[in-house]
Order: structure tokens, then sequence, then C-alpha cells
């Protein structure tokens, strides 16, 4: 198994080195770039922010230098919009924000989730089941960017219960709405998810011989149907789950938290190269990391699988 | 230890209580003023910068104009008065100016701001090692030598700013340049810290090492989220600031913003959503505000070769200008008392005065049945050549509402066919600028309140004339217009040439729509360029 996890993670780093020089060639690739505004710059007025961030030197030299800067010094570089700022400082300042309303909301998702998809399934085609199942649909069709002002309206404007946006640190009144709007929709796949699986697994030959064995229906559910039927939610959860505590610019737009999704979209709008990889990396080893741990969490889960 | 907070306590608690009680009416109108004296509004975007040389947009520029003061400030009409120097006076015909500086003037660490201070921030905002993308300003206000400074071409300590004394400023000119006092109240040309700066690098702004000199002081920064500012007690005139902070919230969304302006959370929001002004306005009459912003939305032609060949024919410009029902676009799409245009700098610009565009007399009947004569005369439209046009115009409900509008104008009144191209802002921007298009959606907002902020932009040379519109008499009548003390009649023609050959198509003149809650007052309401000072702010107890 240990011998499985350093292979994987010495696989990361050409991984890492791949995703580095593709977005450094796409950036540039798209067209516009930091300094493009309205009124052209005069050309020497170009020359002159180009030297200073480097930008006039030819493109391997620049993604050899940036590649040094990461590796050995962590360096990340400075972000060519938020002109007072370098990006380990934004890194440092959203993404906090961002795994705390991310790890909220998974948490949530799954508990929820697996609760409604588990009851659903045992209780298969009673109103409990059409319950469970009406309120994932509906989880589902309502996107986050519906669901976020109408929250705001509901909570900040007609009850006046929650402040319409803001962080301030991770106050718990400022977390909920973001975790409701985000969860919302990973709840509900994880719920399908759930209930679809163990609908299989309770049909399986090794949960008819326990329940002929004569045990109790809690503990064939709890013992022996749950851990199989968290296979395919975990295959699920590993991206998932990346993909909240990466942040949604949804969240980060409508609720102003300031985390790290926000700063990613604008990146790749205003060209901003800095930000833009620095988080592109950020996002890329978290998911290199967490597919391992989904691989290491399937051979816990299930002993017929060995690395 | 305990000693040294017990008296810091002390004295910022008298502190306190002596403002309290200096500040218990207004001291120019006498209302009674709140307790609350805090102001929450509410910014579209992070602002990148607050360093003055860098910045380049005006909600960073809404900050720095709290933070730091320059020469002269405006006042509500944006009229110029003194901020850190009280008299200035032109010699040499106009090629010199002479600051006078009060001598109170304080950094926010007690430090005296002097004319060294100017000196170094000018010349720092010239210096290619600086890399501002605002060089360039530096440069149209004709300083001597900031031009060959910036092209890298002469050392910055040549550049025409010197302090004779600590507190005279003297600034020589490459031409003469009347309006160059007003050019001073823009960021660029704010002061900076010296030691601050070289001190701490990139990051001086940042509030744990930012020295300013303005009525407030950078207290909090989170990116995405909020700033706060405080009031300066070592500013000057820091008796007459009533609030004691001002808290700017980042909202991207318009109406995420407008739902919690109306819970209470905002006291002020500009940018409303598109449309809503005359709801909010029947619903809200005294929250709800309108006044002229130096902005002019237009559409550009492609001169070059590049764009289609009917363009270069002067009847299809005028007949596609023509066809554009302005009022409609006014008042059935934008709905916030926006002008219809004919002319291209705003009719609120300072000094500037409008002159009569012959078809902006004629009703939309005269003007769509000379649009038809004149498209049928060029051999296009209905029964000629067919012709097709690509519009480009960047991703914005607005932009496409008003560009789906006049496509419909063009296609019913003309024959003409528009293909309709948006993208996103930076990819919209390199397109232009290449010259991909036929016509393409674009507005302008002044630099300064003068009209050359404008007409400038049509001159060949210019950056954002991305039409490449050029004609000699325009060049040569800007030219001169910089050094003529009545550059009225230089305007008049500039725009009377502009309507004829119909250079672009103008479509309308910008306001600005706001909310504001009815217990701030202060707010100036006539200043066209919304350049709000927070020191001007205050809140009144409700009765």
């Amino acid at each position: 198994m240990s011998s499985f996890i350093i292979r994987r993670l010495l696989i990361a780093i050409p991984v890492l080195l791949i995703l580095i020089v593709a977005t450094f060639l796409l950036m540039y690739a798209a067209p516009g770039g930091p300094f493009t505004s309205e009124r052209a710059l005069p050309p020497e007025v170009m020359a002159n922010i180009e030297a200073k961030y480097g930008l006039n030197q030819p493109l391997y030299v620049q993604i050899w230098k940036y590649v040094v800067g990461v590796v050995t010094q962590f360096d990340f570089g400075p972000s060519y919009i938020y002109k007072d700022q370098d990006v380990n400082d934004i890194i440092a300042q959203g993404f906090p924000v961002t795994l705390t309303y991310g790890f909220w909301s998974f948490v949530v998702a799954v508990v929820v989730g697996v609760s409604l998809g588990v009851t659903a399934a045992i209780r298969h085609n009673t109103w409990l089941d059409y319950l469970a199942v009406g309120v994932s649909v509906g989880a589902q069709v309502l996107p986050n960017f519906v669901m976020a002002p109408i929250l705001v309206l509901i909570f900040t404007l007609w009850l006046g219960w929650l402040p319409g946006g803001g962080w301030q640190g991770g106050q718990w009144e400022f977390i909920i709405m973001p975790v409701i709007a985000l969860s919302t929709s990973f709840m509900a796949s994880i719920a399908r998810i759930t209930r679809s699986s163990m609908l299989e697994v309770l049909n399986a030959n090794f949960i008819r011989t326990a329940r002929a064995k004569g045990l109790p229906a809690h503990t064939v559910i709890w013992r022996h149907a749950l851990k199989p039927t968290m296979l395919p939610v975990i295959s699920y959860l590993g991206p998932a789950f990346v993909g909240m505590i990466t942040g949604s610019v949804v969240i980060d737009i409508y609720f102003s938290t300031g985390g790290i999704g926000q700063f990613f979209v604008n990146s790749a709008l205003n060209r901003d190269y800095g930000v833009m990889m620095g988080v592109t990396i950020l996002t890329g080893a978290l998911t290199v990391l967490f597919n391992l741990v989904v691989d290491v969490l399937y051979a816990w889960i299930d002993p017929r699988i060995r690395y | 230890m305990k000693m040294k907070h017990l008296f810091a306590y002390t004295a910022a608690a008298a502190l306190f209580a002596g403002t309290a009680f200096a500040m218990d009416t207004h001291p120019v109108t006498g209302e009674k003023l709140a307790e609350n004296q805090e102001l929450t509004y509410r910014l579209m975007d992070q602002f990148p910068t607050l360093d003055p040389q860098l910045n380049e947009e005006t909600v960073g520029f809404h900050v720095i104009r709290d933070i730091f003061e320059g020469l002269i400030s405006q006042d509500e009409n944006g009229d110029l008065i003194p901020g850190v120097a009280t008299e200035w006076t032109p010699s040499n015909e106009n090629k010199t100016w002479t600051f006078t500086l009060r001598q109170d003037a304080k950094w926010s660490n007690g430090d005296p701001v002097t004319a060294h201070d100017f000196v170094y921030a000018w010349k720092r905002a010239a210096d290619p090692a600086t890399g501002s993308p605002y060089s360039w300003y530096v440069e149209i206000t004709q300083i001597e030598n900031a031009g060959a400074i910036v092209a890298g071409d002469a050392d910055p300590d040549t550049l025409g700013a010197r302090a004779v004394d600590d507190y005279t400023l003297e600034v020589n000119l490459d031409s003469p340049l009347p309006y160059f006092p007003n050019m001073t109240t823009y960021a660029t040309l704010f002061p900076v810290h010296q030691e601050t700066v070289e001190a701490h690098g990139a990051e001086w702004t940042s509030p744990e090492n930012i020295v300013s000199n303005g009525a407030f002081m950078l207290d909090e920064l989170v990116l995405n989220e909020f700033h706060t500012r405080v009031k300066n007690p070592m500013y000057w005139d820091a008796d007459n600031v009533i609030l004691e902070k001002v808290t700017g919230l980042v909202i991207n969304d318009h109406n995420q913003a407008l739902t919690r302006y109306l819970a209470g959370e905002l006291d002020y929001m500009d940018d409303l959503p598109p449309g809503q002004f005359p709801n909010l306005q029947a619903e809200y009459p005294d929250e709800a505000f309108v006044t002229p912003r130096l902005c002019s939305y237009y559409y550009a032609f492609n001169f070059t070769d590049s764009g289609n060949p009917a363009l270069q024919d002067v009847r299809v410009r005028q007949a596609l200008s023509y066809a554009i029902d302005r009022q409609v676009i006014v008042d059935n799409v934008l709905k916030g008392g926006q002008w219809p245009a004919y002319n291209f700098a705003h009719r609120a610009t300072a000094g500037f005065e409008m002159p009569t565009i012959e078809y902006s007399t004629w009703t939309q009947a005269e003007k769509d049945a000379k649009a038809k004569e004149l498209i049928t005369e060029a051999g296009y439209g209905i029964g000629g050549e067919p012709l097709t046009l690509k519009l480009i115009y960047n991703t914005s409900e607005s932009h496409r509402q008003i560009a789906t509008v006049i496509s419909q104008m063009w296609k019913q009144k003309l024959g003409v066919e528009t293909t309709l191209e948006n993208m996103e802002w930076k990819t919209y921007l390199e397109i232009r600028a290449n010259q991909e298009f036929d016509v393409a959606r674009s507005a302008w907002c002044g630099d300064y309140n003068e009209a050359s902020t404008f007409l400038d932009l049509l001159t060949t040379t210019h950056g954002a004339n991305d039409g490449k519109y050029s004609n000699e008499r325009v060049d040569e009548l800007m030219a001169a217009s910089k050094t003529s003390m009545d550059p009225q009649a230089a305007y008049t023609e500039v725009e009377q040439i502009l309507a004829e050959e119909m250079a672009i198509a103008p479509i309308y003149h910008y306001t600005q729509a706001f909310m504001k809650k009815p217990d701030i007052k202060g707010w100036p309401l006539n200043n066209v360029e919304n350049n709000w000072y927070s020191k001007n702010h205050y809140r009144v107890a409700s009765e």
C-alpha cells in the first residue's frame, strides 16, 4: 500500500508540470493580456510594464523562471491585476474562506444526502422514498445562482435574520447561506447515488444470506450493506470535495465571501496570469491528492481491491 | 505596561468625547447629527490597487480620494477648491504653474506634507521602473520631459516639477496648458510618502504599512469582501470631518446589492440593475437620484481596409446613424434618464457648450426618410446591393439589448443586415484594437472634466481611436485647442466635422443613477465625474 502511495505521489510531479505548461500556453493563447485596456497604452508605457513583470522575455524563459520560483521558494509570483498583492497573499486570504464553507458544505451534503438516499432505498416505493426522491430532484434542479438570491431575499430582506453577505473571518451567521447554497445540489447527487447503490446492494446475495441468518434489519444495513453502498458514493465524493473546497464563483460573487473561486474566474477574465497559475496549481494538486485519498479509501472499504 | 495602556485609553476616550461633543450639530447647516457616523457603500468590483500612481480605474479612485489628498480637490459641482495647495498661479503664459502648499498638512504618521512629496510622486508616476499604466497621464499634463522619461530617454529627475522650498511647488510645462490645475485632482498626481513606499515595496499600501495624507486612513482590507477607512486625526481639517468610519462592501451582482441596500445593509449604491430606476424612483422618491455622468456611448465605424468597404462612403455612415432612434433606446431600454446623443463630448462637460448638430433637430421620421434616401443613393440596402455588417460588443445585458434594437432599426428602415458578436471584455478589446469589426460598441468616460478628454479620442494617433478615423483638420484643431485660452470655437468646429463625416454614431450621454439613504447628507448631486469625498458626508439624526 505504501509503495502504491509513493508511486502515485511521484506520478503527481510530472502531472503538475504538464498542468503548469499547458495552462501557461493556453493563457498566452487567449486574446488580450493583463494590461490590455480600453485606451491602448502607448508602446513605451506597455514596454515599461512588460519589463517590470518580465513579460518581455521568451515564453520558455518565463515558464522556467516560474517553475523554479514555485519549486524552490514556493513563490507564485505577483498578481498582475491586484498590484499591491502577490499570489501567495491572495491564496492565503481566499483559500481558508473557501476551505471553511467548502468543508461544511461537504459535511452537510454527505450527512443529509446519505441519510436521504439510505432512507429512500430501505423504504423503497413508499411515501418516504417518493419524498426523498422528490427533495433530491428539487434540490438538483435548483442551481446555486438561483438559490443564492432567493436565500438572501428570504433571510436578509424579509426575515432580517442573516447578513446578506460578507465573511468577517468566518463567523457562523455568515457561513449558513453559503453552505446551504453550495451543498444543495451535491446533496441531491449524493442522495441519488446512495439510493440506487443501496438498492442494488440490498438485492445482492450476501445481503440475502445475512437476512437468512436472521440478523436484525439494522445490523444488515449498518454492518453489511452500508460499506459496499458507499463505493460509488466515494468515487463521486473525491472530486466533489475538491470542487467544494476550491470554491464556487457563484457563492463568492453572491455572498461576497472573498473566497478563491471568484479570484479564479476573475483571473481568467482579467488575464491575471499569476493568480490564474497559482489557483490552477492549487486546484490541480488538491485534485491529485484527493483522487489518491479516494483510491486508498476504496481499498479500505472493499477488501477485494488490492494495489 | 498597564499604565501605558490606561493612558492610551484615557486619551482616546477624551478625544472621542471631545469629538462627540463638538459634533452634535453640523457646523454649517446646524442639522442635528446622528450618533452613528458610519457610512457603508457598495463597490461593484474589488479595486486592483490603492497606489495613487498605479491606479487606473474609478472604484479605487473613490477610495484614494478619501485616503490621499492632492493639490486641488473638487466641490459638489466639480469646481476646484484647495486641497493641500491653498493657491495656484500661472506665469510664463500658462507654461509655469506655482502652487503654494498649506503648512498644516500632515501625513498620518505626523510628518509634514511638503512639495518634495509631490515631486517624488510625480517622478515616480513617470519612471519606467514603476511601470504605471497611467504614466501617459503625466505625459498629457505636458510637464517638461515627462514624455522622454516615460520612454526611458531621460532620467526621472529631469521632470519639470521642483520644490522651490518645502511649501512651494513649481511646475514647468512643455507647452501652455490652461487646465493644468484640473488635472491635479486625479490620483496619478497625488503625493505619496517616500519613506513608506521605499520601505515596503509593492505592499506599502496594505493597512499595516500605509501612510497617507487624506481625511481618512485605510484600516482593514480583505480582497473581494470589504475594506474600512477611519477618520485620520492628523488631517489638517479633521475638526470638520464628521464621519468616523466608511466601509466599502464588494458586491458584484447588481440585484444582490439592491436587495442588501433595501435590507438596510448599505447607505449608498450606484450601478443599479439595468432598467430598474423608474420603479425605484416611484417607490423610494427620496432615495433614488440621477445625476449626469461624464461618459458617452457610441458606435465606432471601422475606417480601415479590414472594415466593410461600404463604410468608406459617408452616406452609408450617415444613414446608419440617422436610422438609430435614440429616444427609444433611452426611454425603453435604459430607462435611467440618459440623453440621446448626436455629438461626442458629454453635454455636462465643464466649460463646454454643446453645439447644435443639425440632424438632432429633425424628427425621427425626417431622419428615417433621409437615411433611406442616402442608403439608396449609395446603392445599398433595400433594392440595392445587400449590406451585412459585423457589430461587436462586450458581453453585457444592456449592450446586447441596445445592439439588438439598433440592428432591428437598421434592418427595417435600411434593409441592412447585422451579425451581432459578443465577447468577454479582454477579447473584445483585442478584436476592437485590431479593427476586426465593422461597427463596434464603444464608450468613453472623461479622464478629467474638459471637452478635450472626449474629442482627443478622434484624433489620428489616440490609443482608443479603434475605428482609425482620421481627419487633418480635427487633428489640427485639437492640437491648437491645448494652448488656447478659449478652445470652445475649436470644439464646436470639431463636433460639426464629426457629425458631417459621421466619424462615429453617438448614441447617448450617460447618467449616474444611485440609491442613498435619506439620513446621509452632503452627497454631491452635481459632480459629473461622480467624485465624492467622504469628508463632506454626514448622517443626520432621525427626527
